[in-house]
């Protein structure tokens, strides 16, 4: 066969009229070679995974490496090499460095866990619908519900004492690039949160509290990995958390059928949104080894793209892929990952959603997007979805 | 039915947990699968194939 290459174009085509539609040159390459060449933009020839099975192959299997230095990027006009993975970023370590983060992490995000911080998500979800009552029409759902909720879960989860709270949210806001901020603001406010990141490590360290940070200090981890730990959960944690619970409500907002079913079954409705608005640009992985899969052969050295929304709606694994049916089974969707790199917050991510969704459409059962979907603020030209504002309005 | 996990490959996803509460469960320590029922009964037989096909770390294996 002979090797077109595929161009990372393809990855982040976005038609506003329908923000929720795949890329058609996805769809058509999934059909057609769900595992297929592509021309990165630094010009190194690697894969792009589309297909389902391809896409959990290579995120499962043990010959891929997610070794940042060792990766090409394919976002559009991005050329350079990557650094490695600065300290506590572990998602960007192999097995067994990465195995000594992840370990010591998942013992604080068990599912019993979790399920132990459902009261607190309940209160802080009835905080934020209070206060976004009290605002004025149209509001903006992300400043207002969105972002917040997230972020004081992980507050809750880091220890941040209760008078720092409003100073921490504004330079995690500032630390999100978006409309108005510099790449000046952005470093002044990722510097102001490590410095307290780390101060809060010995905070912690003197006076333990509880707090996931507080248990994590009698851990072997450094006071520089620790502080990188409480940085990367930041990074993970809420811009994610934020985006899906915007898309969700902007997907159900179009698909008004499907709210019943919301209330009914909130934990498989949760699934599908999660596949349907399923937030990754690409995931990317190198091998370091030779490996066929589905037919292709992969060399060491190479790159494999993968593309988590198209995977999410292959028709060979979901049926009618492209339609939001909450009543479906979406479980083994590819949203959070896969392997040994599957997101360790996920469980968390599902209770916050499963709260914070259900409860803004019971309070505001009048819920209406303020502006035309195509006016909806959602780029893809990064390497997830953004969504900046959402305004919606309602009836009292 | 006989269920197998592998702890040393186990990365504390907690799928297992979910969908066979009686069946795992995960250590307080490290999050990794602790092994509740290695010969659960017929009822449970389909969440424990769920479970292995969720896993995200192929921790888990069935046999007849
Ligand atoms: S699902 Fe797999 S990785 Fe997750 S806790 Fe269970 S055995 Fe471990």
């Amino acid at each position: 066969m002979t090797d077109l290459f595929t161009e990372p174009e393809l990855l982040f085509q976005h038609n506003p009229e329908q923000p929720f539609q795949l890329p058609p040159g996805l769809a058509r390459l999934r059909a057609e070679r769900p595992l297929a060449p592509m021309r990165f933009p630094d010009g190194h020839e690697g894969w792009l995974a589309t297909g389902y099975d391809e896409a959990r192959t290579v995120l499962g299997h043990a010959a891929f490496s997610n070794r940042y230095e060792l990766i090409h990027i394919p976002l559009p006009g991005f050329s350079g090499e990557m650094p490695p993975a600065p300290t506590g970023d572990f998602l960007g370590l192999d097995a067994p460095e990465h195995t000594r983060f992840r370990r010591l992490l998942a013992g604080k995000f068990t599912v019993r866990r979790m399920r132990v911080l459902t009261e607190q998500v309940e209160r802080f979800t009835a905080d934020r619908l209070a206060a976004l009552a009290a605002l004025p029409r149209p509001a903006d759902l992300m400043a207002a519900y969105a972002q917040p909720i997230p972020a004081l879960v992980i507050c809750e989860l880091l220890g941040v004492p209760a008078t720092d709270r409003e100073w921490f949210r504004q330079a995690v806001n500032g630390m999100l690039a978006r409309e108005g901020t510099s790449a000046d603001d952005i470093m002044t406010n990722w510097t102001a949160l490590n410095d307290y990141l780390r101060d809060l490590v010995r905070a912690k360290r003197a006076e333990p509290t509880d707090d996931v940070l507080s248990e994590l200090t009698t851990s072997d981890l450094t006071e520089d990995e620790l502080t990188g730990v409480g940085v990367f959960l930041l990074g993970a944690g809420l811009h994610t958390t934020a985006t899906v619970l915007g898309l969700s409500t902007l997907a159900l907002l179009m698909n008004p059928g499907q709210l019943a079913t919301l209330r009914e079954n909130p934990a498989g409705a949760i699934e599908e949104l999660l596949r349907y608005t399923g937030i990754g640009g690409a995931t990317v992985r190198v091998a370091r080894t030779d490996v066929e899969i589905g037919g292709e052969l992969v060399k060491a050295g190479q790159t494999v793209a993968i593309s988590p929304i198209a995977a999410n709606r292959d028709p060979r694994r979901f049926g009618d892929g492209d339609a939001l049916d909450l009543g479906r089974d979406a479980s083994g969707h590819l949203s959070f990952a896969h392997g040994v790199h599957q997101c360790l917050g996920q469980h968390l991510a599902r209770v916050e959603l499963r709260i914070a969704l259900p409860a803004l459409f019971e309070r505001f059962p009048s819920l209406a997007l303020a502006v035309p979907v195509h006016e909806v603020p959602l780029r893809t030209t990064a390497n997830m979805y953004e969504l900046e504002r959402l305004p919606l309005t309602w009836q009292d | 039915m006989k269920v197998i996990v592998d702890e040393a490959r186990c990365v504390g996803g907690g799928h297992c947990v979910v969908t066979a509460e009686r069946v795992f469960d995960q250590h307080e320590r490290d999050g990794t699968v602790v092994l509740l029922d290695s010969t659960p009964p017929e009822e449970l037989h389909e969440a424990v194939h769920r479970a292995a096909m969720l896993c995200p770390a192929a921790a888990i294996s069935v046999t007849a």
